[in-house]
């Protein structure tokens, strides 16, 4: 394409990006088209990629296509392999996409859809994009090393071991958080729990399958078990109108809790693959399908926005979750725009497949906008809906009421109008008993989901089956996470008490692997009990406190990259990563501030735990406020810790005082080039 | 199909395009890994070997964090 075209090709993409983002934040009053949201966010995704990302390549990394890769030097064809750039993207946003991007902007959304879109966009052009990107080229240069290992050995003794501590609670957190979200979608709902037990038959079916009927077909297997899963929804549907069935499966949220738990520990101590990889891969399978399946639907049905850019909300007072816009959006989404998780993945496997340098680039930047655009498809849905419908679904009983007449009264008298009636109709409409006090986004995500699909695909008489598509997709895919994370927190565990005690280490000694299973199950089935018991339905506290983590891992991960970029010599483009950590640490600091010691007992812990102990509550609901506010606590001294020490470190390279070296694989000149040319 | 030998850039033509989604999907799903194994092993497919290559990838899998 000549030059000109070219210019006037990106100044047009530039204003449409422009335009969309101004009708968006502008628009006062009326209902605005969704497809203004997604035009916004893929116009300043082409331009973040096409202008940030290579002068990032450029002038602040330097890619290298002549230097040989982990990949292409240690290749063992197990770990290490060179791999096509697309198949690694695929993978590598395969294992991003969870559901916190789903989750957190159905949960903003209560801000209304403007503050949560721009942060998503913005967050993750400038913060997200950058950290994924800078992170797996780092760890590309030092053969695939951790987030942890890089922290130890280009920060200090002290990185590492925060690095460390940030991602086990990380991960027990989330555990419990997302197992929450699932006891809150199926409780009380029997064709949801069926569906969902279902599963666990048909992945053994699938499990026989690809072991002894044909092995390795692992995508005919998943196609096989996908259309089990829609027999299962159909089964659902019938269970729940016979009522000895429903009475089996209408269980309460601690039994559903119970299960779980029991679910998670079989999951980390027993040899279960037969289950549990096929799940995996269905799971997978459903995850790429229905992520697919709603940006068609959106694109397609162009849904207008019933929710206001704003709500009344931005000042703290919000029914969702309480705490006024800043810094509270910023931590709700955490997935989406900027998510410390991701450094692992990008410190993971990802860096042993990238065949040459410059992929990197596609793979991590632009795997986090492929996730962020997740992100702003589940603002749509959560926006789609009528406020007052989104804000019966999210409240918990402890703000609006238990009787519907109560809660439908509360919700209107701020504005957002909604009736009991019109509640009973549509949780008929999606085949459940009632949609009130459903906290935790996920059920909100599936009436918006399942209103977007009906209106594309079969009409109102069909959104009870999508609603329980979309119920079973978000179950299925947090229950894999649980697995996979109890058993990834149980190895971290085991190498940790290894250094204590030999034999804790050994992986394969059972002793060791029921001992730490039961320690990390224990450790998030606490949090997830603590999260059914809480008045306030425990995503008030849950939630914050996994994006307060989750934001503190990407500080560190932030910290290492800006001290790496000061030790290679390129201090003049440090603001590249120095500006969205300050903007971080302003927002974890703030937040966890406010989480602990906040005298509104809806924000704050400790100020929760005085109402509690002053009424005369349960010492147990006192004790987990403590111990919430402890975690957020010691989480927050550490990543200062790290912060003194990075910062020392840099000052001691900028200064002259250290010499200023990388721990950098030595240079090895690319076979790949050559093969290549010839 | 090897997935090294597959196009890498821009203007694939639908047919590429098809074969190369099916490489991301078989890449995700194992099927490429078995694949390797197999070739790896000098194995035919067969239970006993899709075991072994089950076992072999476990404890890898296993560690593999998956994000939220």
């Amino acid at each position: 394409m000549p030059k000109i075209l070219r210019v006037l090709f990106w100044i047009a993409v530039s204003l449409l990006g422009a335009l969309a983002l101004a009708t968006i934040a502008l628009h006062r009053g009326e209902q605005i088209n969704a497809l203004w949201l997604v035009v916004a966010a893929v116009a300043t995704y082409a331009v973040g990629y096409r202008f940030y990302s290579s002068f990032i390549s450029a002038k602040v990394l330097a890619l290298d296509p002549l230097r040989a890769t982990p990949a292409e030097r240690l290749d063992n064809g197990r770990d290490f392999m060179p791999t096509n750039k697309w198949v690694v993207f695929g993978h590598h946003f395969a294992a991003i996409a969870g559901p916190g991007p789903l989750v957190g902007p159905v949960l903003a959304a209560q801000f209304g859809y403007l503050p949560g879109t721009l942060w998503i966009i913005a967050g993750a052009v400038l913060g997200g994009c950058v950290q994924d990107f800078v992170i797996l080229l780092f760890s590309v240069r030092r053969d695939g090393k951790s987030l942890t290992e890089m922290a130890k050995s280009e920060i200090g003794r002290v990185g590492g071991i925060v690095a460390y501590v940030a991602v086990l609670s990380i991960i027990v957190i989330l555990l419990g958080a997302t197992a929450l979200i699932v006891v809150n979608a199926l409780k009380s709902s029997p064709w949801g729990t069926f569906t969902i037990a279902m599963t666990i038959p048909i992945a053994v079916l699938m499990g026989v399958y690809l072991r002894r009927i044909r092995p390795g077909k692992v995508l005919e297997t998943s196609v096989l078990g996908f259309v089990l899963v829609v027999a299962a929804i159909f089964g659902g549907q019938w269970v729940s109108e016979t009522p000895s069935w429903a009475a089996i499966f209408t269980l309460t949220a601690p039994t559903l809790a119970i299960l779980i738990i029991i679910y998670g520990f079989a999951a980390s101590s027993l040899p279960v693959w037969l289950l549990l990889a096929p799940r995996d891969y269905l799971s997978t399978f459903v995850k790429l399908g229905t992520i697919s399946l709603l940006a068609v639907g959106i694109v397609a049905l162009r849904p207008s926005l019933h929710m206001p850019p704003l709500t009344r909300f931005a000042d703290g007072t919000g029914p969702v979750f309480a705490g006024t816009i800043f810094p509270f959006a910023f931590i709700t989404i955490a997935c989406g725009a900027v998510s410390g998780f991701h450094s692992l993945i990008s410190s993971g496997t990802t860096p042993k497949l990238i065949r040459r340098e410059p992929e990197t680039r596609m793979v991590g930047y632009g795997g986090m906008m492929a996730e962020s655009m997740v992100a702003i498809m589940a603002m749509i849905a959560a926006s789609v809906l009528q406020p007052g419908v989104y804000f019966a679904v999210n409240s918990p009983a402890g703000i609006v009421g238990q009787a519907p007449e109560a809660a439908a009264t509360t919700i209107s008298s701020w504005g957002f109008p909604v009736t009991a009636a019109q509640m009973a109709s549509l949780a008929h409409a999606v085949g459940e008993q009632t949609l009130y006090n459903r906290t935790g986004g996920a059920p909100a995500f599936a009436v918006g989901m399942a209103q977007i699909f009906s209106n594309t695909l079969g009409g109102e008489a069909v959104m009870a089956l999508w609603y329980h598509f979309a119920i079973m997709f978000e179950a299925l895919f947090i229950l894999t996470i649980i697995d996979a994370g109890t058993r990834v927190g149980r190895f971290m565990l085991q190498d940790a008490l290894g250094h204590i005690w030999k034999p804790l280490g050994r992986t394969s000694w059972y002793p060791s692997i029921l001992f730490t299973s039961a320690v990390i199950v224990a450790a998030w089935g606490n949090f997830l009990w603590q999260g059914i018991k809480d008045p306030l339905g425990g995503i008030n506290s849950l939630w914050p406190l996994f994006g307060i983590c989750n934001q503190l891992l990407a500080t560190v991960a932030l910290c290492v990259a800006t001290a790496i970029i000061v030790k290679m010599g390129r201090v003049r483009y440090v603001l590249v990563t120095l500006v969205p950590l300050c903007w971080l640490v302003a927002v974890t600091f703030t937040a966890s501030w406010h989480k602990v010691l906040d005298p509104n007992p809806r924000i704050g812990f400790l100020a929760h735990a005085r109402q509690l102990a002053a009424a005369g509550a349960n010492p147990r609901l006192i004790f987990n406020d403590r111990l919430d506010a402890a975690v957020t606590g010691v989480l927050v001294v550490m990543v200062a810790m790290i912060l003194i020490e990075s910062a020392f470190e840099c000052v001691r390279v900028i200064s002259g005082q250290k010499s200023a070296a990388t721990k950098e694989a030595p240079f090895v000149m690319t076979r790949l080039a050559m093969e290549e040319q010839a | 199909m090897k997935v090294e030998s597959l196009p890498g850039c821009a203007r694939l033509s639908l047919r590429e395009l098809f074969g190369l989604i099916v490489a991301v999907l078989r890449e995700i799903f194992d099927e490429s890994a078995y694949e390797r194994f197999l070739d790896r092993s000098r194995l035919e497919s067969s239970p006993n070997a899709y075991a072994i290559f089950r076992q072999e990838n476990e404890q890898a899998k296993s560690r593999r964090p998956r994000c939220c």
